[in-house]
Order: C-alpha cells, then sequence, then structure tokens
C-alpha cells in the first residue's frame, strides 16, 4: 500500500522487493527502487530488512537465554528458565539421539539454528501489512519482516553448515579420507571420475537443499499471505485464520527440519562410511 | 530474487550467534541441567540408603528388646531364687535363737530352782531350830547345836 494507484501484481511485487542497499550503475550509492535497480547492484548490495530483523531476531534470542542462563538456578528455577531448560533440552536430546560423538559446536549450533528459524519464521504470522505500511509511513519504501524468505538468508545459514560439513570431514577423516570418500565409493577405484560425480553432487545437494527447503516453504507461505492480503478485508480473516493456524505447524516444523538435517549431516561428517 | 552480500553478512551474523551461544549460554544451562539431574540421583539414592538403615535398626531394636526380655526374666529368676533363700536363712536363724532363748530360761529355771532350795533350806533350818527350842522350852546352845542342825538341814 506504498501507492494510491495500487494494482494487484504491483502491491505482490512491492511486498516482495527488499529493502536493498547498494552502489547503483550510475556509481552512486542509495536504496534500490525496484526490483530491476535492485538486480542492477549486483554481487556488492545489501538487503537491510533482511539483516535488521535476522540480527535482531538473533539477538532477542540470545538475550532472552543469556538471561536465563545467568541466574540459573539448579534448585528453583523460574518460568523463563523453565522454558529455555525445555528447549536446552529438547534440542541435547536431538542431539544426542542422532550425534554419537564428542562434539562440543552441535549442541549450541542446532539450538541456535533452531531458536533463531523459528523466530524469524515466526515474523511471517506478523499481518503481512503492518510492519512494511509503518515503514512507508517513516519512509522507507521497502521492507520484508521475514528474513527466512530471502534466499540469501538461509544460504547463508546453509554455507556455514556446508564449511562446517567439510571442517569436521577433514578433521575426523583427514584430507586423504574425505578425498576417498568422495572418490572411491560406491563403485570403487576404477570408476573415480563417476565416483565424484555422484558423491559431489551429493555433497552440493546438503547445503543447497537445506537453504531452498527453508527459503520454499517460508517463500510460499508468505506469497499465500499477500494473496490473501489482496482480497475484500471482510473475508480476508477467513483465509488468513486457517491459514495462519497452519502456518504456525509449518514454522515450527521448518525450523525443526533445518536443525535436525544439520545434526544430520554433521554426524555423518563424523561417520567413517 | 538476488544474491547479494546478504548473504555473507548471514553467514558472519550466524557464525557470531553460535559462537556467543556455545560461549555463554549453552555451558551453564546445561551444567544446572547435570547437576540437578546428579542431585535428584543423589537424592533418591540417600532415600534408599535411609530406607536400608531403618530397617537394620528396626532388627537391631527388636533383637536388643528380646535380649533385654531374656535378662529381666534371668533377674527375677535369680531374685526369686535368693529371697527364697533369704527366707529359709531366717527361718533358720528363728529357729536357732528361739531354741537358745527357751535354753538359757530353761538354766535360768532351774538356776532359780536352785536358789530357792538353798534358801528354803537355810529357812528350814532356822525353822527347825525355832521348833526345837519351843519343843524343849529351853534355850539351845546355838553355836553347839548349829552343827547338827546343819547336818539336818543338808538332809532335807
Amino acid at each position: 500500500m506504498a501507492s494510491e494507484n495500487l494494482t494487484a501484481s504491483s502491491y505482490i511485487q512491492h511486498h516482495l522487493q527488499n529493502l536493498t542497499y547498494g552502489q547503483h550503475p550510475d556509481g552512486t550509492w542509495g536504496i534500490a527502487h525496484g526490483a530491476e535497480e535492485a538486480a542492477a547492484m549486483g554481487f556488492w548490495a545489501i538487503h537491510l530488512d533482511t539483516m535488521l530483523f535476522s540480527i535482531g531476531l538473533g539477538i532477542l534470542f540470545l538475550w532472552l537465554f543469556r538471561k536465563a542462563a545467568k541466574k540459573v538456578s539448579v534448585d528453583t528455577p523460574s518460568g523463563l528458565q523453565n522454558f529455555v531448560e525445555m528447549m536446552v533440552e529438547f534440542v541435547d536430546q536431538s542431539v544426542k539421539e542422532t550425534f554419537h560423538g564428542k562434539n562440543k559446536v552441535i549442541a549450541p549450533l542446532a539450538l541456535t539454528i533452531f531458536v533463531w528459524v523459528f523466530l524469524m519464521n515466526l515474523m511471517d504470522l506478523v499481518p503481512v501489512d503492518f510492519l512494511p505500511h509503518l515503514a512507508t509511513l517513516l519512509g522507507v519504501p521497502y521492507f520484508r519482516v521475514v528474513p527466512t524468505t530471502d534466499l540469501n538468508a538461509t544460504l547463508g545459514m546453509s554455507i556455514s553448515v556446508f564449511i562446517l560439513i567439510v571442517y569436521y570431514s577433514i578433521k575426523v577423516k583427514g584430507v586423504s579420507g574425505f578425498v576417498g570418500e568422495l572418490t572411491l565409493q560406491p563403485f570403487g577405484k576404477w570408476m573415480i571420475p563417476f565416483n565424484l560425480l555422484l558423491e559431489g553432487v551429493g555433497l552440493l545437494a546438503k547445503p543447497v537443499s537445506l537453504a531452498l527447503r527453508l527459503f520454499g516453504n517460508l517463500y510460499a507461505g508468505e506469497l499465500i499471505f499477500i494473496l490473501i492480503a489482496i482480497l475484500p478485508w471482510g473475508i480476508q480473516w477467513a483465509l488468513s485464520v486457517p491459514w495462519a493456524i497452519f502456518h504456525i505447524l509449518v514454522i515450527v516444523l521448518q525450523a525443526f527440519i533445518f536443525m535436525m538435517l544439520t545434526i544430520v549431516y554433521l554426524s555423518m561428517a563424523h561417520e567413517d562410511h | 530474487m538476488n544474491i547479494n552480500l546478504t548473504l555473507i553478512g548471514q553467514a558472519i551474523s550466524f557464525a557470531i550467534f553460535v559462537w556467543f551461544c556455545m560461549k555463554f549460554v549453552w555451558p551453564p544451562i546445561i551444567a544446572a541441567l547435570e547437576e540437578r539431574s546428579k542431585k535428584i540421583a543423589d537424592g533418591l539414592d540417600a532415600a534408599n540408603r535411609a530406607e536400608r538403615d531403618l530397617e537394620l535398626a528396626q532388627e537391631k531394636a527388636t533383637q536388643q528388646l528380646r535380649e533385654s526380655k531374656e535378662q529381666a526374666a534371668e533377674i527375677i529368676e535369680q531374685a526369686n531364687k535368693r529371697a527364697n533363700q533369704i527366707i529359709d536363712e531366717a527361718k533358720e536363724q528363728a529357729l536357732a535363737d528361739g531354741k537358745r532363748l527357751r535354753d538359757a530360761a530353761q538354766a535360768e529355771i532351774e538356776q532359780d530352782v536352785v536358789r530357792a532350795k538353798e534358801a528354803l533350806r537355810s529357812q528350814v533350818s532356822t525353822l527347825a531350830l525355832a521348833g526345837a527350842e519351843k519343843i524343849l522350852g529351853a534355850s539351845v546352845d546355838e553355836k553347839a547345836h548349829s552343827e547338827i542342825v546343819e547336818q539336818l538341814a543338808k538332809e532335807l
């Protein structure tokens, strides 16, 4: 609802446009107005809204959990501590069931992924026009509030996970072990190129599928919320309420899947085949 | 949908968040959880131990009670025995005392009898003399006749 002459497609496009800061082709720096301008900025541009919300939610998560961790009590846990303990225990349980090695990173990593992704997904349940409209009133032309509907955010996480996969593979099995894993199976040493192709695709598919799954689910969900928001205001609730309720399931599930797959991939990296 | 610098920014913030979580959030909470589970386990252990101790103590108490009952019975028996003994001794003593007293009394009585006889004898001699004096109508020389009278008295 940024302008008066509003059509459905421009409304949708407006909602799917990130607040992109970068260098225009003519050399000036600034906010991109419209998808073409943003695309023209190339790689060296940044989505301010995605960064703001993801970092803000990450800090919210850490602040909340740190607050509970600082005055953690063994005998009389308070309300916040109960909640935090529940989450920690849940994640710890999931990690212990899947990952049997010794690694101090995986459990906190899984907790961070689960809570952070969940919080970012949760922004999807904020009515689609609230925050963008508020931002428009403050003079900000574009505002996407759900960081996980930005492929950059999900890829950023999944590539970090990918780096960890490669790092631990090499750390546990050594360079030769890792290379051997990529080249000597499943068909033995006479089929090395074919093995490498197969395993390489398998390895690269991990971060890509991880990122695309989360992005796809949340993007689709967001899109449907936007489509519902185009409908006449009197009947919007009839569709948005069931979709939002269903979406509560989706956002938790997607956060859980991202966490679980990260644990599984990292535990695979620790194991010899 | 552009891939741009946001990706790297996300990766960096993700790394920082994970590091912070690993450093400052996870350890204290998990330590508290572990400590609590240890505490609970210890508590259950202590409860079990206490139950066992209680059982043992009860057993001991029962045994001691039985022992002391036995001891008491023994003591009572001994006391009864001793009492009987004392009674018997007392009876014997009393009998002996009685006998002794009776004997003494008897001896005294006999002595008294002898003494009375003696007194009577002396009186008889005097009486006999007085009677003889009256019968003879004359005074008898006491000195001359006392020997005879005494002889007489002895014969009585």
